[in-house]
């Protein structure tokens, strides 16, 4: 007699590659710093307003007006020192945070459904639909995307603000918020180019898939274009996409500090790492604090997604590690 | 046996099975390459009856998958392209319906299984979602229905627990299986047509023989017509009313089953029933095999594709096209000597049968 076993349950691809994934050692220590620094971020803030009263735009009481040193170095009660004005750099980071972290997220988001869904049109359709598509990303591709940006973010930034951004950062904030519409500018400037790659990444995956015999099959059972292309093919490419997603959120982060410390980016009274750094660069060497943490914070977070999006791909695709 | 199972054995034992499913008339598919046009499928015709089955038997190159590729409208376009022919299948033209409207037959009407079932499943899928996804797409099934669906299908084909396996992806199930998923999956929406193109090709035999065994038993329960696709002789005579031999694109020769085997009116099909090995056959004699190679199809000669490796050819074989006579009912061979090997063959088996 045979015994019946337990409850068979299907292991997909993807748990496998969780089970490899939590084996690296770097990408879980990626993981847990990234997740920690998100939940600091989400709610740090409205911790610290609750119970210190400490908000990022909070001046301590003992500033005097009469006083020429506002900045602080690390106390207890203010863990990173103050800036220049005197609040709390530790709110500042946090505040940062929220705003850095949003815009290599939202960025990565428009990647994922912009650079997934035209890399896998084009790679699909194939023959002269394809080559148009991927001349035109050819032809974005070839203007320097620090350029584009600055060039989106002169013409389009204060008064020019499009209709659309002065209406987002009305719902969001009021009328006339200026720094506001400042950000979703970035926000949109950014994505706008991160997705050229994505669609090239996406696109190389389809066309190496879409000969495969179950996509025959596929159509043999009458799915149609669309199907075959999101249900069937989009999947099998995902291990590429989430990788290059992971790596592409550090890399929208430093474009983003970096336009910010340019003065481009994120303005006052809004801080991102990038523009704190900037204001910490001014004083270095009298006030290191107020370059050092936003500074180390934002690197530890860079290295974690980079851990993160290194041991995805070992744990996606197996077969590079073994030899 | 499901309700509208019955009511189409009524309606096929009404008409006594004279209905014709499938009408091929004269098909032309050719494919545009660098080294010239490759006419993989040139001027097939055939027929098919409901509830029958036909054999498609050749080598590799022959034209086979192409010629049934075609009938589902699935030839890469480019570079292949059907130049010509009708395919009629239940009164509609398949070849002049707009792709929408075949994307609605394919799956639900005519439905296809294929060669290799590792590759033919997709493997980021659970069994589950790719059987629902037929259903819910033709049958207008809800979800529910459609799992319920594809749970009954699964217990058709014989998977053990598949109410626990159908969870489950793809690689978990072996070869065998898998081509039975397969299976569960062209027969979702009950088709009246199904095309298996090599289904047991990668199976071992036992296997081979279950699935066959699977194939013909739903065939007799659903009343399904079934084009089987095969380079193995053995496989077709079990299964097939009739069979077409193709080489180099074009029909050699076609005949009842029966008739094909006992007394073959082409010299290829004669070299393809003298290559099957046989148990009884003597140990240590060499295994007969056709000489040379088949042609290639991008640079035919003039004459008959095969004669370079025929036993008889002669002079008018290398410069002259064959013509298709028709050697008996029902029974056509392409070959300037039909009549003749076909008479050989009557003799021969005669000889065999007072022998035996």
């Amino acid at each position: 007699m045979v015994e019946k076993t337990e409850q068979i349950k299907g292991t997909s691809l993807w748990r496998d590659a969780w089970r490899r994934l939590l084996k690296n050692r770097l990408a879980v220590f990626g993981m847990i710093v990234l997740a920690l620094m998100i939940l600091l971020v989400a709610i740090g803030p409205i911790v610290m307003r609750l119970t210190t009263g400490i908000t990022a735009d909070y001046v301590p009481s003992q500033v005097d007006e009469g006083d020429l040193v506002h900045s602080f170095p690390p106390s207890l009660q203010h863990p990173m020192g103050t800036d220049e004005a005197g609040r709390d750099l530790f709110a500042r980071v946090l505040q940062g945070g929220r705003i850095s972290l949003m815009v290599g997220l939202i960025s990565t988001l428009v990647s994922l459904l912009v650079g997934v869904s035209y890399g896998a049109i084009a790679g699909y359709l194939g023959g002269r639909i394809d080559n148009i598509m991927m001349r035109i990303v050819d032809m974005i591709y070839a203007i320097p995307y620090i350029l584009i940006v600055i060039v989106l973010l002169s013409i389009f930034g204060g008064p020019n603000t499009p209709a659309f951004i002065a209406q987002l950062s009305e719902t969001f904030g009021g009328a006339g918020n200026q720094g506001l519409s400042q950000i979703f500018l970035l926000f949109f400037s950014l994505g706008l180019i991160s997705w050229l790659t994505m669609a090239r990444v996406v696109r190389g995956q389809i066309l190496s898939l879409k000969n495969e015999e179950f996509v025959l099959a596929a159509k043999a059972l009458g799915v149609s274009t669309f199907g075959i292309i999101f249900r069937h093919l989009v999947p099998n490419a995902l291990g590429p996409v989430i990788v290059y997603a992971t790596l592409t959120v550090p890399s929208i982060m430093l474009s983003e500090a970096f336009l910010s410390f340019l003065g481009m980016g994120v303005q006052a009274p809004y801080a991102s790492w990038g523009s704190l750094a900037a204001d910490g660069i001014k004083n270095i060497s009298i006030f290191p604090w107020q370059l050092i943490f936003p500074g180390v914070t934002m690197a530890l977070t860079l290295f974690s997604l980079n851990f993160l999006g290194d041991g995805l791909r070992d744990a996606l695709d197996p077969q590079t590690r073994k030899f | 046996m499901p309700a509208h199972y019955a009511a189409r054995m009524a309606a096929f034992h009404m008409t006594n099975g004279n209905g014709t499913i499938l009408s091929v008339t004269d098909l032309r598919t050719y494919f545009h390459t660098e080294d010239g046009i490759v006419k993989a499928v040139d001027g097939i015709s055939f027929e098919l009856k409901k509830g029958e089955t036909l054999g498609v038997v050749g080598e590799s190159g022959s034209g086979k998958s192409v010629t049934n590729l075609s009938l589902m409208r699935l030839i890469p376009e480019p570079p292949g392209k059907i130049v010509a022919g009708d395919i009629i299948f239940d009164g509609t033209d398949v070849r002049a319906l707009p792709i929408d409207d075949v994307r609605k037959i394919r799956g639900k009407r005519m439905a296809m299984i294929f060669q290799d079932p590792m590759t033919s499943l997709n493997p980021f899928l659970k069994i589950s979602t790719q059987l629902t996804e037929v259903t819910r797409l033709h049958l207008g099934h809800t979800k529910k229905q459609a799992y319920d669906h594809a749970v009954k299908m699964l217990e058709t084909v014989g998977i053990p627990e598949a109410h626990e396996r159908i969870d489950n992806y793809p690689h978990e199930f072996s070869g065998g299986m898998r081509q039975r998923v397969m299976i569960a999956m062209a027969l979702s929406c009950d088709p009246e047509l199904l095309i298996a193109d090599e289904p047991t090709t990668a199976l071992d035999v036992t296997i081979q023989a279950q699935i066959l065994e699977l194939i013909k038993d739903l065939k007799k329960r659903m009343g399904t017509s079934v084009i089987l696709i095969t380079h193995d002789l053995g496989v077709v005579a079990g299964m097939t009313d009739k069979i077409i031999v193709m080489y180099a694109g074009k029909v050699f020769e076609q005949a009842p089953t029966r008739e094909l085997f006992a007394t073959p009116a082409n010299p290829y099909t004669k070299g393809l029933l003298k290559s099957v090995p046989d148990p009884a056959h003597e140990q240590g004699k060499e295994l007969y095999q056709i000489p040379g190679l088949p042609p290639d199809v991008a640079h035919l000669p003039p004459g008959c594709s095969f004669a370079e490796r025929c036993y008889r050819a002669e002079e008018i074989c290398r410069t002259d096209f064959p013509p298709f006579v028709q050697v008996n009912e029902g029974h056509h061979s392409l070959c300037h000597f039909a009549k003749e090997v076909y008479e050989d063959s009557k003799t021969k088996s005669a000889n065999d049968g007072s022998k035996g």
